[in-house]
This record gives C-alpha cells, structure tokens and sequence, in this order.
C-alpha cells in the first residue's frame, strides 16, 4: 500500500476543495484584512502613536496575518471534514486501507495550504498600507507553518466530535475569537496589570503571534525558546487526541 | 482452502444494547457469486459494515482471503470494494475526481486512475457525464457511480449492498449483465437486495439472514428444491366452465384465471391433459410469485415462530 499516493489524494481533494470555491475561502480575509489596516492602521492607529518601537500599523501586520492564518487553517479543516462525514464521503477512506494518520496529515496539511495561502494573500495586501520589514525568515516561515498545523489539528477534533453545522461555529465563536483578540494581535500584553500579563500567558496565541511578529520585527514579549516549545507541546498533544479518536472510530464508526 | 470470506462467531451490541448480531457463521468461497437476503434491520449492514470496518465488531473472527481484520485490517479492506446501501459520495465533485481520489486512498497512481476511470465510466454508461458534480447524476446513474468507484483499485471481491435500488428494470438488467461480466472475471460478488429474482437470477450461493443470525445457507438450487409447492396462474381463452383438475388445487378467480397449486411430485402434463380433455384453452402461463419469494417469506416465518416459541418456553 502506498501511502504518499493516499496522502497526496487527500491533500489532492482538499485543495481543490477550497480553490473552487475560492470566493468563499480566499477573498473574505482579504476584505476583512483590508478593513483592519484602514481602521485600526490608517485611522485609529495614526492617533496610537508607537508601540514597541515601531509605528501601530507595523506593529499589528504580523498578528492580523497570524489571525487569518489561524482562522482559515481552523475553519477549513472543521468544515471540510465535518462536510464529509456529513455527507458520508468520509467513509470513501475509512473503507480504504488509509493509515489514520494519513487521514489526519492528509486534512492538517489541507488546512494549512489554506492557512498559509490566504497568509500570503493578507501579506500582499498588507504591502499597500505598510512597507514589511524581515527580522528572521525562518522564525516565520516555522511560526506560521506550526501555528496553521496547531489549529488545523484544532478544527479536525473539533469536527469529529461536531453533531451539527452549528458545533463547528461554537468553538471558533466562543473561544478563538476571544483568544485571538486576547493573544497580543493588537497591543503587547507588556502594556497590561501584571495580574493580566501573567493570565495572558496561559492563552497559546500569545506565543504564536509574538513569535510571528519576532520574525518581523525583532521584538517579541515572551521568549522565542518558550513560544516554540508551547506550539510543539500543543502540536503533539492535539496530534494525538486526533490519532485516539480516529482510531476509536468516535463520531465516524459505529 | 482461503474462503474469500470467513466469518466466525460474529456478535455486534450496539450502545443502548440492541443486538444486531447475535453469531453470524458464513463463508463465502472465491470467485462466488453470494446472495445475502435478509428483511429490514436483520442484520445484513451491520454484518458489511463489521467486514469493511465501519461498525466496530463485539466479538467474533472476520477473514478477508485469509486477512484477519483484526491484525491485518488494511490488507484485508485492500481486497474489498463497496457499494453501499446510501450514496455517500461529494455531491459537489466532478465524477472523474470521485473515481481518481477514491484510486488513490488505495495507493493507484493518478495516471493509472485516470485509464481506469475512463474506463469504469464508459463501461457504465457515465462518460459523457465525467466532468459533471454528481449531484446532477440520476438516481440510476448514481448507484453506477458508486459501482465503478468501487472497482477503481480492482478489489477481488464486491460487496454491494441493495445495488439496485431506485433502478429502473432496463438498467437494472444492465447492471445485471454487468455484475455476471465482472464475476466470470474471478471478483468474488456478495449481494444484498430486496428484489428476490435479482437474487436468484445471479447468485449461486445464498444465506438468509433474520434478527442478527443466519437462518439458511447453502446453495440456490439446494434453496430452490425445498419448495414444496408452487403456485401458478394460467391465463385461459374465456370459458363458460367450472374448470376442475383432479387431483390438483385448483381456484378458478374469473372466466379467464385459474390459480393452481403443484406440489414438487406433481407434473404440469396432467394439468394440461385434463385442461384439454375439458376444451379449456390455455394462453399462458406465470409463477403467482418469485418462487425465492416463497421460501425467504416461509424461512422468515419460520424464523420469527422459532423465536416466538422460544420466548415462551423460557
């Protein structure tokens, strides 16, 4: 059995499955990107002033591309897969000899082409409001391709369990939403009571976007060593909680 | 000998504690064509959905060509190919893409899939519709998709599950022709359907399934020869008689039907001798019902008696 033929299949299938419908999937971002930089760049942030050293705009671009990303990587896993269990289509690989972690690669590796994809995008735009600095390519490049594996792991449990359309909206609604606004994207947490530093700590996002934004900019409120350790430690316990229910069949056999 | 399916002591509990299996025993031998007959909720999913891993067995052995499921589960889904009872297909993608993924989760290259799609495609009558989702397909045109999807790794053995569902009687036949093309090929064929003349017009092997146990299996033939008695309705040129055969059951239903029961020690020549001494003419001839028909609603009877008696002796 050769597995790198089903894996690329399964990659095969989610691409094409967020392509054709690209206007779902890849233009909305880009507007709601494009509304953030005018508001809270041109608009609000003129009136911010500095933070961190760097003018607000700059300041924010790394966490509203860390946002898309991880949004996008989410939903596209949560949907797509919940879509085909939905439609029973998911049981065109159970009945096959797929390896469960084939499954599981073949879904997060969809949902971070899409991730890093619409990154990409919200980096083009961002290019019209603000000229991008470079601190370190490789802090980015591994940042948001760990960061987008974390969530698209996020969005495939989060669809196994999923009885309805409406479970696969309740997580990103009431918490990373909140988290993601909580998680440094437009302030550093630097600027907050000790007390709330030290709760902002315990939210993983933090650590993602500050990350991101040391690849950026240099600079970065927790450290790089730490923040890559929380996203590997998030990486392989959701890894796992995947393999474990896929195996057990939960919400797909039964 | 590899039995191209060995079931032993297979007992499946669903959660809430219906027992849809209670200890299913079946072979199936390779190059078969197998009739799995069963009424609604007998078991006869389940027991597919155990083989190709999509119910979680309680207990039980379950061999594909020799391939324990629980210890070699990938080699042995690599040799089955399903066509389900409920479409379960992206009602969104294209017909090649369906075929070509699905090629794929069982290792083909997509060069190799492409040709067989193709050919898969023509062969069922579904070329011209390749670039269309399938959701525009048909109700018929649908269970040929599902059927070319499962032959894209070339499995040795098909289990389809109500294949014909839906189907209108000219394409059903198509299908029949080609289901008899594919098992002269050597692929193994276990079906499940409700129509019984489908099951006895292709299977040679059958067993019969009711409340989540076999209650017969042997061949269709050996099935066949324990009818007792057959009814048959002779459509006459109309007569003003009372026709009357001695020695046969016999229900005249107007001037032109006359209903007649031939037990298997019988002969239909006495029946038409004495039809001819009494200047009765007859058009034609037709079984009153499919003859498996008979048996598998006789066996189920039987069946629920069986439990009936049981219940009350305990």
């Amino acid at each position: 059995m050769n597995n790198t033929i089903a894996l690329k299949s399964i990659l095969h299938k989610e691409v094409h499955r967020f392509m054709r419908i690209w206007v779902q999937t890849l233009v909305p971002p880009a507007i709601t990107i494009c509304l953030y930089f005018v508001i809270f760049g041109s608009l609000i942030g003129k009136r911010i002033g500095e933070m961190g050293g760097f003018d607000y705009m700059s300041f924010i671009v790394p966490g509203l591309i860390m946002m898309s990303v991880i949004t996008n990587s989410y939903s596209n896993v949560a949907s797509s897969f919940f879509s085909a269990k939905w439609q029973r289509n998911v049981e065109e690989m159970l009945v096959a000899p797929v390896p469960n972690w084939v499954i599981v690669a073949g879904y997060v590796g969809g949902g971070m082409c899409r991730g890093i994809l619409v990154g990409l995008i919200v980096t083009f735009v961002a290019l019209f409001f603000v000229d991008i600095q470079v601190h370190n390519i490789w802090v980015i490049i591994a940042t948001v391709s760990l960061t987008s594996a974390t969530f698209a792991l996020g969005g495939l449990i989060n669809a196994i369990f999923a009885g309805s359309f409406d479970d696969i909206s309740i997580i990103p609604t009431f918490v990373l939403t909140p988290l993601t606004y909580l998680g440094g994207v437009f302030y550093s947490i630097s600027l907050l009571p000790e007390f709330w530093q030290g709760v902002s700590q315990a939210n993983p996002i933090v650590y993602m976007v500050n990350a991101f934004r040391y690849g950026f900019l240099g600079i970065s409120d927790v450290s790089i060593v730490t923040a890559f350790a929380v996203i590997g430690i998030f990486i392989v316990t959701l890894f796992t909680i995947a393999m474990v229910l896929i195996s057990k069949g939960i919400g797909l056999r039964s | 000998m590899t039995y191209a399916l060995e079931i032993t002591g297979l007992k499946k509990t669903y959660k809430g504690g219906f027992q849809a299996l209670k200890n299913i025993e079946l072979k199936v031998k390779q190059g078969d064509f197998f009739a799995l007959l069963g009424p609604n909720g007998a078991g006869k999913s389940t027991t597919i959905g155990v083989m190709t891993s999509l119910v979680n067995k309680t207990e039980g052995q379950v061999k594909i060509y020799g391939h324990d499921i629980d210890n070699a589960l990938e080699l042995a889904k690599s040799h089955i190919g399903l066509v389900p009872q409920e479409f379960n297909f992206n009602q969104f993608e294209p017909l090649t893409n369906i075929l070509v993924n699905q090629a794929g989760y069982y290792g083909v290259e997509r060069k190799t899939a492409l040709i067989r799609a193709e050919k898969y495609l023509k062969q069922l009558e579904l070329w011209d519709k390749r670039d269309e989702p399938a959701r525009a397909l048909s109700g018929g045109m649908k269970r040929r998709l599902m059927i070319a999807r499962a032959l894209m790794h070339e499995p040795k053995m098909l289990i389809l599950d109500e294949p014909t569902a839906g189907v209108d009687i000219e394409i059903r036949r198509a299908m029949w022709d080609f289901l008899q093309q594919l098992n002269e090929e050597g692929i193994t064929i276990i079906l499940t359907t409700h129509y019984l003349e489908e099951a006895e017009m292709l299977c040679r092997n059958i067993a019969i399934i009711d409340g989540g146990e076999i209650v017969e299996n042997t061949t269709m033939k050996g099935l066949l020869a324990q009818l007792d008695i057959e009814t048959f309705v002779l459509d006459l040129v109309p007569t003003q008689h009372q026709v009357s055969i001695d020695g046969i059951v016999s229900r005249q239903l107007d001037d032109h039907t006359l209903e007649i029961d031939i037990s298997k020690h019988q002969s239909l020549n006495q029946v038409f001798a004495q039809l001819s001494l009494q200047n009765v003419e007859v058009k034609s001839m037709r079984n009153k019902s499919n003859r498996l028909e008979a048996l598998f609603v006789s066996l189920i009877n039987q069946s629920g008696s069986a439990k009936e008696n049981s219940k009350v002796v305990a």
